[in-house]
């Protein structure tokens, strides 16, 4: 580990250390830049990791006072937990599960393909598929992704049989253990899974792919990172000439630094990306950093999601063993009659007890729900991810009161579902409950979605500066040397869990960063 | 936003975070009542019938439940503002028209809970209870959740693919364990 000057403006400013952040740190480091990687939360490992729900999600998630907006369930049912993501070093890759699904060639292109869906403030990325294959096979490679690279698939657990059994006899051709950045076998000094059934609480065998204990260490090993945790920034800071020149931040102690930078690359995740930018105002950007457009903060997405669990008369014990243990790939096309544009997975999830009493039916008490919870060891579960709708009123503002301890106004999220989301949720509801049928299940429940575990769209890449915030590599149109470096750059969610891609991004941006520095552009 | 609709997500994260932080389910007993530091013995009576009501197991003895009843007290302990809130909450419940809370029959129990549901005393109990008592080694080994597999080396030698009702599914979409 290094340490570099809060005076040297030659170093690379990097805020967020998870899938984006992290990713790109090292990446920048193999390229020998300086990084500096400010991240507010602290620094885990495997040995203090707790296989203990509650626990976990207190010493990892991200529990900053937010507030929500929107017919969305969870304004009602989550109102001040808009999104379940971490604040710690690794970011989301700690809590996450692990699937890892490259985006389809029409996924890039879904204004031109999906024509007009009423509403949806869609738009064409400014890159497509072709351009992001080689980046994906890196990141595969990088992440271990299972069924990629001669990398065996993982063996499926109990919940991966009823969903096998139930999807084949629905007619279902696509089932399979799914692409996992989780080893099957031992790889890169890291171990083969457990089969813990935690790997939302932080995995403590480390098979699963977090840039905690990859990236992080690695950009260390050169000599070129200095990653310093607890702190958290508060403000990117530009000169007359309109360029980045410094990110100010609070310490561990709460004591408020200036850092150089020579640039800027934000990694926040797409509720705190856009806030740092909205705060971050001045008199030469009044309405926020890199915000000509109006669009930071705008076309919040969060997939469609939802989850259905089946009750069978038999044990299941679906806790047992990877959580994302197997994946329906069948509904993910293009295919209007269904009555919806988009197409979405099905992957298995399980929940531990403590989250399956707090989740299932938030709120819920009394003879039923208890009876539901006493049926748990013959549970299995399955959760819906699907592309939702952009749409510029789906938000992250600057709450007009409230502030964080740092004086900082806390982000409100306002989303509303589209009409589009909601038939695909309903149709995805209705296909999950045929599968569990399929096998015998004598109860489904519906379960309304989780506080959003994907956050995207916040600062969306675009061919022209006035639909969105970043360029085609996440270099701001407004600001050259700052960068937007995780899912926020996303133009539209598509059907897929985003983390692979927002690997491939970072790791396509260090390439196109290190070349820019060459060439002194920036 | 509604009030009430805060308190109850404000109060189910901080219940998950008090539990957590504590990491202690506390030790009861299975035959006897607790001793508590806030709640009179009346209160928690009352606090005992009313958490088996929100979630009722007849799996689970009232050993699981005043588990969840010393959470409160311990709750009540720390802050003024809940022990008043848990004080005046249980003596609106025993003031009704039908009597006592306790000796009420359970349709009467149900129903003078529902009528108080969106109440900020009666989320605090939930939420509580929620983070307590689905936390609890306990309850777990009686509602059938094995929990945690690091100290035996995960679920991948104990039964992560024994489900036999089903047939195995081929190895091209579940490959064999390494
Ligand atoms: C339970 C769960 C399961 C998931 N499963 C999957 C899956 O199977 N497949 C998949 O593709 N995705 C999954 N995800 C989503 C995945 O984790 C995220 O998409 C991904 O981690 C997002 O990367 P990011 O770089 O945008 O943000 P993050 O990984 O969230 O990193 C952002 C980091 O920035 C830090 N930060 C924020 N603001 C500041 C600031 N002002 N100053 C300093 N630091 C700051 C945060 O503390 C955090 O560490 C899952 C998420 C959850 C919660
Ligand atoms: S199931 Fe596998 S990936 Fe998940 S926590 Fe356990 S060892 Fe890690």
């Amino acid at each position: 580990m290094s340490k570099h000057e809060l005076n040297d403006d030659s170093v690379v400013v990097i805020v967020g250390s998870g899938a984006g952040g992290g990713t790109l740190a090292n990446e920048l480091c193999q390229r020998g830049l300086k990084v500096v990687l400010l991240e507010a939360g602290q620094r885990q490992s495997t040995a203090t990791f707790h296989n203990d729900e509650w626990f976990a999600f207190n010493q990892l998630a991200w529990l900053d006072k937010r507030t929500t907006s929107g017919n969305w369930r969870i304004a009602k049912d989550f109102p001040n937990l808009p999104a379940w993501i971490c604040k710690t070093v690794g970011g989301t890759t700690v809590h996450w599960a692990g699937a890892s699904l490259r985006l389809k060639e029409h996924e890039f292109k879904t204004k031109t393909i999906y024509s007009d869906v009423k509403g949806a403030n869609l738009l064409d990325w400014p890159i497509t598929l072709a351009d992001l294959e080689p980046y994906y096979a890196k990141a595969e490679n990088k992440m271990g992704v299972t069924r990629t690279n001669d990398i065996p698939g993982l063996p499926g657990n109990n919940n991966f049989k009823v969903m096998y059994n139930g999807a084949t006899r629905v007619g279902y051709k696509t089932v399979h253990t799914g692409r996992m950045a989780i080893n099957s076998r031992p790889r890169e000094g890291r171990s083969a899974c457990w089969q813990l059934g935690f790997c939302f609480q932080g995995c403590k065998s480390g098979a699963k792919w977090s840039t905690l204990y990859t990236e992080i260490p690695k950009a260390e090993a050169t000599g070129k990172l200095d990653l310093r945790p607890q702190s958290m920034v508060l403000q990117i800071q530009h000169d007359k000439s309109g360029k980045a020149t410094s990110v100010l931040y609070a310490d561990k102690d709460g004591n408020h630094q200036l850092q150089k930078a020579r640039l800027v690359c934000v990694a926040g995740n797409s509720i705190e990306t856009p806030r740092l930018l909205l705060n971050s105002s001045s008199s030469m950007f009044p309405h926020g950093l890199a915000n000509s457009s109006g669009q930071v903060g705008k076309n919040y997405m969060r997939h469609t999601t939802g989850s259905v669990f089946g009750v069978f008369k038999e044990p299941v014990h679906m806790y047992r063993g990877t959580v994302m243990a197997g994946i329906v790939q069948d509904e993910n096309g293009m295919n209007p009659s269904r009555g919806f544009a988009g197409g979405f997975e099905l992957e298995t999830i399980a929940l531990g007890l403590p989250f399956a009493a707090a989740f299932l039916n938030p709120g819920a008490w009394g003879r039923d729900y208890a009876s539901l919870l006493e049926d748990f060891p013959n549970m299995a579960g399955m959760w819906i991810v699907g592309e939702d709708m952009p749409q510029e009123s789906n938000a992250v503002t600057l709450h007009p009161s409230e502030k964080d301890k740092f004086g900082l106004p806390i982000p409100n999220v306002h989303y509303d579902d589209h009409p589009n989301d909601i038939a695909m949720r309903n149709y995805a509801f209705k296909r999950g409950a045929a599968i569990y049928d399929a096998v015998g299940a004598t109860r489904t429940v519906e379960v309304p979605p989780y506080p959003s575990t994907h956050n995207l769209g916040t600062c969306r890449q675009s061919e022209l500066p006035r639909d969105g915030v970043c360029n085609k590599w996440g270099q701001t149109h407004d600001v050259k040397n700052l960068f937007i470096s995780d899912g926020s750059q996303f133009t539209t969610s598509a059907g897929e869990n985003p983390t692979l891609t927002i690997v491939t991004l970072a790791i396509r941006q260090a390439d196109y960063i290190a070349e820019q520095c060459t060439k002194r552009n920036i | 936003m509604k009030r009430r609709d805060f308190l109850k997500t404000g109060a189910l994260v901080v219940a998950g975070t008090a539990v957590a932080i504590t990491g202690l389910i506390p030790e009861v007993r299975a035959d006897a009542v607790p001793a508590f530091a806030t709640l009179k013995p009346e209160e928690a009576e009352t606090l005992l019938k009313m958490t088996r009501q929100i979630y009722p197991h007849s799996k689970l003895d009232d050993a699981a439940y005043w588990k969840v009843v010393k959470q409160l007290d311990t709750a009540s302990q720390a802050d003024p503002a809940t022990a008043k809130l848990l004080a005046d909450g249980v003596a609106q419940l025993n003031s009704s028209s039908s009597g006592k809370f306790a000796g009420m029959s359970d349709n009467q129990q149900l129903d003078a809970l529902k009528g108080i549901e969106n109440t900020p005393f009666f989320q605090k109990v939930q939420s509580v209870e929620l983070a307590s008592l689905y936390n609890d080694p306990a309850v777990w080994k009686a509602l059938g959740y094995q929990g945690p597999a690091y100290s035996i080396g995960g679920y991948v030698h104990h039964g992560f693919n024994d489900l036999a009702w089903l047939p195995d599914p081929p190895e091209s979409a579940s490959p064999k364990p390494a």
